[in-house]
């Protein structure tokens, strides 16, 4: 019998003990996981002169802080999450510290060929399946050393997966929750077959307010022609956790995704979320929602990448900030030269409700046909007094006032979403949040 | 004791400039009062400064409520108090749906003790009141559905304005010009409404209303008992209904040349179009 080393750090020795656990994967995964590792080892951590990372400081972090995922830290009670509040669903994957607690899956939906659970296990028990998906390697490996640090050492994770012309009305679930000091190095897969239909629904937690802990994960959407994909990931983190993502869809041929994140925790987060539409009339809808407060600090890449003729791309992100947190959106619109009669848009809002806040808001564009509509657009302000002197005409307090226009700021988005379990729990995150404001100071208009 | 809104050499100035200059003005609930006047002359700074508006200084003067001193009150504390005003431009709070907006306000102008986050008008009862009072207007019942003011054409904010009049019944009213923008038609019907809403008595007295007019449809239907005419930031005439007759068939001329001072005054103001007056 083989007795697994004691995994300890990142070091070659840990990554073997990581492998030596993990003996009944696949061959051709192994390989992916070397060469990543290797890959890992090669690259450089960003350096503060790199234009992406110019304004996100990660000197603070320390990898040798955290160690790999074992197979040994037992799931505690977890609360239930904020997404799925009287939602019947098709199926459920809690996960603790990168790996599956539990799983569940209704019978009649398994029956259709529908592959719902833990990426560890069903990359295991359908390899030869999911081979092709990994293959295309949605989300580059190579990108950074914590992309090649999350492809060499995924643990955990979820996969969806719904063949060709299968539609399910129910809601898939999956809650990944850190413990403190836990690390959480999931990989979120989905596949959505031609014309297939489906909604996941992706939220996750810490088991208490003040854990730290790392995550560093990749998510990646394959959206077939025809297919229909709503994905909601919200991220309700403690305030100590890191938070390193690369994130990434491909939409082909007249598919839809509804792609809507939540961001509320983390301590610092550094995600970059890529769409890319890469068949003729293909069409996606991103929401962003974010509300930071205390030292934290968000920081997103939206890239959306248009391929194809026909595609329709539309980006909405708003961020409420208080305290000295901070939040960085690049967005960036690219169209290929064959992605004639593309209709792009791109927005960032930010409510700034304090003057130590800071939110910098960098569209882009970068076009290369001549026969497209792409517009983009950013504000940074502060509650409108004047909305609140109107307010309080009507008899609310200063306090009221303020707290519904926040509410009405992010009103604008929940709008835009079409699940109704998530444009509530958004909306009742946010009202706890804007509950807790303080009177802010009137500004000096 | 009929409550009286009290205004007393009234001072007022705008980021520094002096808009107002002195204006006396007394309300009792139950009267009709019409303020007439050029554009830029200082009515709505009137209003505005009766309201509380942060950028609006008092200077001088002063406001009274039933002998209490509104100055010290901020402007959740004077609707709270009764008075109201109907803005010329009122603002929009986009997310915010009417019904949502006019159910809180209502229920703290009703409860001027509430605390924060006690409950409000229960919700059945609220919208039975709200659609009563919309059919009242003529206005769809998908108007509550909307975002406060976004998007509203000019005719729908008047008319949105006057709705949250009836709502929250204050005892003191300001009405900025809240017949422009409106074909005839609605111009009646604001008319009306206005009148049937300023009628209700509350512990037996009527509302008291400032009509801010340069037109006679508002008047038709509610004939002012006094019509005040302002110029250069100071009321410079009295008069019964037959001055604003007058006023809005033969102009300010007249006006102008029976006080010179305050038409020079006026034609400082003018200069500066940054200040919305």
């Amino acid at each position: 019998m083989m007795t697994a080393t004691a995994i300890q750090g990142f070091t070659q020795v840990d990554f073997d003990a990581f492998l030596a656990l993990r003996a009944e994967e696949p061959a051709w995964l192994t390989t992916l996981r070397k060469d990543a590792w290797q890959r890992f080892e090669a690259l450089d951590w960003p350096a503060r002169n790199e234009e992406e990372w110019s304004r996100t400081d990660i000197r603070l972090f320390h990898l040798d802080r955290f160690a790999m995922p074992t197979t040994s830290d037992v799931a505690p009670p977890l609360a239930p999450g904020l997404l799925t509040h009287d939602v019947d669903l098709a199926g459920q994957l809690i996960g603790y510290n990168s790996q599956a607690a539990t799983e569940s899956l209704a019978e009649e939906i398994a029956s259709q060929g529908v592959l719902f659970g833990s990426l560890d296990r069903l990359v295991i028990e359908q390899g030869d399946l999911l081979r092709p998906y990994f293959d295309r390697e949605v989300v580059n490996r190579s990108k950074d050393k914590f992309a090649a640090l999350h492809a060499a050492c995924w643990s955990g994770g979820t996969l969806l997966y719904v063949p060709k012309g299968v539609a399910m009305e129910k809601p898939f679930h999956a809650l990944s929750a850190l413990g403190d000091g836990g690390i959480d190095l999931s990989k979120t897969l989905v596949i959505l077959g031609d014309g297939a239909e489906a909604t996941l629904l992706t939220e996750t937690a810490s088991t208490s307010e003040t854990d730290s802990g790392l995550h560093c994960g990749s998510i990646e959407l394959i959206v077939e022609p025809e297919a229909k994909l709503r994905y909601v990931n919200l991220q309700n983190w403690s305030k100590g956790v890191w938070h390193f993502a690369h994130q990434k869809a491909t939409v082909d041929r007249n598919a839809t995704l509804q792609w809507t994140i939540g961001a509320l925790g983390a301590k610092l987060a550094k995600v970059n979320q890529e769409v890319a539409l890469t068949g003729p009339d293909a069409e996606v809808q991103v929401n962003g929602v974010m509300f930071t407060e205390g030292r934290q600090h968000l920081s997103y890449n939206t890239h959306q990448h248009h391929q194809a003729p026909y595609c329709r791309s539309d980006l909405l992100y708003k961020s409420a900030l208080q305290d000295r947190a901070r939040t960085v959106w690049r967005g960036m619109i690219k169209v290929d030269v064959a992605a004639q009669r593309t209709d792009a848009y791109q927005r960032n809002d930010n409510l700034m409700l304090a003057p130590t806040a800071r939110a910098d808001s960098i569209p882009g564009l970068e076009i290369e046909a001549d026969d497209v509509r792409c517009t983009h657009g950013s504000t940074s302000g502060r509650v409108d007094e004047s909305q609140v002197f109107y307010a309080m005409t009507r008899g609310f307090t200063r306090t009221e006032a303020v707290r519904m226009i926040v509410a009405g700021f992010f009103q604008q988005v929940f709008d835009r979403i079409s699940i109704e379990s998530v444009r509530v729990a958004l909306g009742e995150a946010i009202a706890q949040r804007v509950q807790d404001l303080d009177q802010p100071t009137p500004s000096a208009n | 004791m009929t409550e009286t809104l009290k205004i007393a050499d009234l001072h007022v100035a705008v980021e520094g400039k002096p808009i107002l200059r002195g204006v006396n003005l007394t309300i009792r609930r139950g009267e009709t009062h019409a303020l007439m006047g050029p554009n830029g002359s200082g009515k709505s700074t009137l209003g505005n400064a009766v309201m509380g508006h942060p950028s609006y200084e008092v200077t001088g003067g002063t406001i009274e409520l039933n002998g209490e001193n509104v100055l010290e009150w901020d402007a959740s504390e004077r609707a709270r108090a009764g008075i109201f005003m109907a803005f010329q431009r009122p603002m929009s709070i986009p997310g915010v749906k009417m019904a949502d907006f006019l159910r809180h306000a209502a229920t703290n102008v009703r409860n001027p003790d509430r605390k924060e986050g006690a409950d409000l008008i229960p919700m059945r009862e609220f919208r039975k009141e709200l659609k009563e009072k919309m059919a009242d207007l003529r206005m769809d019942v998908e108007f509550a559905r909307r975002y406060v003011n976004d998007g509203f054409s000019g005719g729908e904010m008047k008319r949105a304005e006057i709705l949250q009049l009836a709502m929250l019944r204050p005892k003191f009213a300001i009405l900025d010009e809240t017949d422009s923008g409106l074909d005839v038609d609605a111009v009646k019907l604001a008319s009306q409404s206005i009148a049937q809403i300023s009628q209700e008595t509350d512990k037996g007295q009527e509302m008291g209303i400032l009509i801010i007019t340069h037109h006679d449809k508002l008047l038709d239907q509610n004939t002012p008992d006094f019509t005040h005419v302002m110029l250069g930031g100071k009321i410079v005439e009295t008069g019964g209904v037959e001055l604003a007759r007058e006023l809005y068939t033969e102009g300010y001329d007249r006006v102008r040349a029976a006080h010179p001072d305050a038409a020079k005054l006026e034609a400082e103001l003018q200069e500066n179009d940054a200040v919305a007056v």
